[in-house]
């Protein structure tokens, strides 16, 4: 058991996970007061006491599942009293195919069913007539809408004869799980399924609010599924070749230190929850006027009168209250085509910076420069926000090719006068001329008015003033330049401050 | 240091005693706590508002037959309003006392008397550990705290015990249950993570959300509480602003009950959907993606165009209609 966990641990430390010793041994003190026989309490327990932050749980739950499925949990930690069977008798999806695993060498319930019986199953099972309350209950969200066996079977069922069908898995090809995945659904036809039942069972309800439920639990249990079939083709990729190998193959960048520029669509909506915070953080930080100063100023009137009450002596100070600053932030990005990926969060913060505080106000430039505070008004979504500042906003005036002088003597022209004392000053942007004229000395007024400038590069450091980059010309007058290419670095940004 | 007799045998127990608190745990909450009240570790508890994560830490309370102690964190709390503070009031009047009665009294002999227990002021951190009888301490929203004060808290949590210069360390009677909860406003320390045992409560799934509406709201029909549960899954489900919380959704279901409703459709819905959210914006939002498009509603209040309209607040700033307008202002 020791020798799993440690091999376990040491998984997660390969993967990015910040593991301390302290917290290895408070995994195995809090084994030792676990079922041992319950796998989802060993998750439970493992989960509490190694992971401190949620957006690593995905992570964890995924080497957690290479390490401790693949053999049957008992066996895995070396306990006799729990024979497999009783990992079975649980609740839980992946317990109970982990058992039925062995069931499947056995012949038990292994026979084939014909690619039609499969999908007509998979209807039935989006369908959700089944008995409610025997798979079900998935770690995940959601996966708790599931009735159970469509056909008896259940979704581990369901996706064990699916993956038996259609992944056309061999033993020794080097390829990722994702291939299966890809390869099952598309024979499996889960989008269509889905769309098709989803619109037949929004064509039944009564009204709109019913039909877009039906629609919805529809989709939440193909999204179910989904994951049921990607969990049960890592199993068997595990049996095959082993979880160190297997965890190799699927590491991924945790949230935190994915690039901006390269993220893919589901890391981006990760960014942008993780986004909300770190923008308040960001705002009362920029807020803030001095650290530790938690009174105002001595406050001498109400002391001495104060005072009265022990006889003239001025047993309690008083303070004035002290004066809280209104964090005024207002935003320069860049949204041209060389940043474009970075813009998405750019625009992201500024959404996030903009529901959170009224005195946010955003512009944007790529050759000509725009308010665009108006499209992240409290009732806008953030995608059609961006949608509409990409759309609407007049941030071209030439070429759409960014030049960043013009943009900044423009927003000097326009907008200086509203950049006060107390204004936050946050450019966002590369700083890739394109060779034009950097007009250093538009950002030094702006600079010169405001409280506090920043600029946050989406670049790499040493790319930094090569080529048409002009950012040497413009860091003199701001506070501070960064590089800003994930989120550990924005919040190392945020945490700077102050 | 003490050992404290764990309050719970397993977390199946955790789990009923929980339920007969009226707190509808899940495996992973009630796993947690069972852990926590083994390890004698701390539990940090993070998630959304309005989860029942204070309410957790109440009910576990009551489950146990313990006392709550609670330090409710903010901005600006300090060592002597979260650990202890000399009565120097009372002190004052001791020194008074004593010229006036004229006790002839050496200031050792006079340090000694007014730096003892009874000036002393315990505050929530300090009375949890001298605490006799077992007691669980909660410490709601220490993300508001500075990283300052959260310095203090480690040394209480880790050693349960408090150094107080002119007593000397003042060792727990006992471990008791100690709960965090954090908003997540902002990033703890690792010090402090490291410390606790971490469980992050998430909006209930709509099975567990339908349960507790069963056991809080008497006389709600099944059914409904079914579609209340799937309603409020589906609001989460979109962008808001606001996410009902839990107790919004009682408050909803309650509502509803008293309204006399058995079973939810479209316009019920709408009619009531301001009980849910709080925004303009959001109940904007839910109606249209909700409830169905504008054509299905009548001509008269097509509010549900594409482009949001509700540019109610003008934030000092002008509506960036285009560069002209901006041009304009100056």
């Amino acid at each position: 058991m020791l020798a799993t966990v440690e091999d376990f641990v040491a998984e997660l430390r390969r993967a990015g996970l910040p593991v301390s010793l302290t917290e290895s041994l408070d995994a195995l003190a809090a084994l030792t007061v676990t079922d041992l026989g319950s796998r989802r309490a060993v998750h439970g327990a493992l989960a509490a006491t190694l992971v401190k932050e949620q957006g690593h749980r995905p992570i964890f739950d995924t080497i957690f599942d290479l390490y401790f499925s693949s053999r049957g949990l008992a066996a895995t930690l070396g306990t006799e009293e729990a024979p497999v069977g009783a990992v079975g008798g649980e609740r839980d999806p992946d317990g109970g195919s982990a058992a039925a695993g062995e069931a499947r060498g056995g012949g038990v319930d292994g026979e084939a069913m014909s690619p039609e019986a499969l999908r007509d199953a998979v209807r039935r099972l989006l369908a959700g007539d089944a008995p409610s309350g025997t798979g079900g209950a998935s770690t995940g969200p959601g996966g708790g809408v599931l009735g159970g066996g469509a056909t008896g079977l259940g979704l581990a069922g369901l996706a064990r004869r699916a993956v038996d069908a259609f992944a056309g898995m061999e033993p020794g090809r080097p390829v990722g799980g994702t291939y299966y995945l890809y390869r099952t659904l598309r024979q499996l036809h889960l989008d269509a399924l889905a769309e098709e039942e989803g619109a037949r069972a929004a064509a039944t309800a009564p009204d709109a609010l019913r039909a877009s439920l039906a629609r919805r639990a529809v989709r939440d249990r193909a999204a179910a599924l989904t994951a049921e079939l990607e969990a049960e083709i890592r199993r068997r990729l595990v049996a095959e070749r082993g979880p160190e190998a297997l965890a190799r193959a699927l590491r991924r960048p945790l949230p935190e230190d994915v690039d901006f520029m390269h993220a893919t669509r589901e890391e981006m909506a990760e960014i942008a929850r993780a986004l909300r915070p770190l923008s308040l953080r960001l705002a009362t930080r920029l807020a803030r006027r001095r650290r530790h100063r938690h009174r105002g100023a001595l406050d001498f009137r109400a002391t001495i009168r104060r005072s009265l009450a022990a006889g003239g002596v001025p047993l309690e100070p008083r303070f004035r209250r002290p004066h809280v600053a209104k964090p005024e932030i207002v935003v320069l990005a860049d949204v041209s085509g060389s940043v474009a990926a970075f813009a998405r969060f750019t625009l992201l913060l500024v959404y996030a910076l903009s529901t959170q505080f009224s005195k946010v106000r955003s512009f944007a430039f790529i050759d000509a420069v725009d308010e665009v505070t108006g499209y992240f008004d409290r009732s806008a979504e953030p995608a059609a926000a961006l949608a509409r500042v990409q759309a609407e906003a007049n941030v071209v005036a030439l070429d759409g090719h960014s030049d960043y002088g013009r943009a900044l003597v423009a927003f000097w022209a326009r907008y200086g006068t509203e950049v006060g004392p107390k204004t936050s000053l946050l450019v966002l942007g590369d700083a890739r001329s394109n060779y034009h004229a950097p007009e250093a000395w538009a950002l030094e007024a702006l600079a010169a008015r405001a409280r506090h400038t920043f600029w946050l590069n989406p670049e790499p450091r040493v790319y930094w003033n090569s080529g048409d980059s002009v950012l040497g010309a413009y860091a003199p007058a701001c506070d501070g330049v960064h590089e800003c290419r994930n989120l550990r670095q924005l919040a190392r940004f945020v945490d700077e401050l102050a | 240091m003490p050992v404290r007799s764990p309050f719970f045998t397993s977390a199946a127990d955790v789990r009923a005693a929980l339920a007969g608190a009226s707190y509808l745990a899940d495996d992973q909450i009630a796993g947690v706590v069972h852990l926590a009240d083994r390890l004698g570790k701390p539990v940090l508890v993070e998630g959304p508002a309005g989860t029942g994560k204070t309410e957790l830490a109440k009910a576990t309370a009551r489950a146990a037959g313990a006392r709550l102690i609670r330090l409710q964190c903010y901005e600006g709390l300090d060592e002597a309003k979260a650990l202890y503070e000399w009565d120097y009031k009372k002190q004052l009047l001791r020194i008074q006392a004593a010229r006036v009665g004229g006790e002839p009294r050496s200031w050792e002999e006079m340090e000694e008397d007014i730096f003892s227990e009874p000036f002393l002021l315990t505050r929530p951190l300090l009375e949890a550990i001298r605490a006799t009888e077992p007691v669980v301490l909660l410490v709601d929203e220490v993300d508001r705290l500075e990283v300052e004060t959260e310095a203090l808290l480690l040394e209480v949590l880790a050693e349960f015990q408090v150094s107080i210069p002119e007593l000397g360390t003042l060792e727990a009677a006992q471990v008791p249950m100690v709960f965090l909860t954090s908003n997540d406003t902002r990033e703890l320390s690792e010090a402090l993570k490291r410390r606790c045992l971490f469980c992050y409560v998430d909006y209930p799934t709509p099975e567990r959300e339908r349960a507790i509406v069963l056991a809080r709201i008497p006389g709600i029909a099944e059914r409904l509480a079914d579609q209340v549960a799937q309603v409020v899954a589906a609001l989460r489900g979109l962008e808001l602003r606001k996410e009902p919380s839990i107790s919004e959704t009682l408050d909803w279901a309650a509502a509803l009950v008293l309204a006399g409703v058995d079973e939810m459709d479209a316009e019920r819905t709408r009619e009531s959907l301001h009980i849910l959210l709080k925004y303009r914006s959001d109940i904007e939002l839910a109606e249209r993606r909700l409830l169905g498009d504008a054509e299905r509603r009548g001509p008269g209040q097509q509010r549900g165009a594409p482009q949001p309209t509700g540019r109610t607040e003008p934030q000092g700033a002008t509506l960036p209609t285009g560069a002209s307008e901006g041009g304009s202002r100056r």
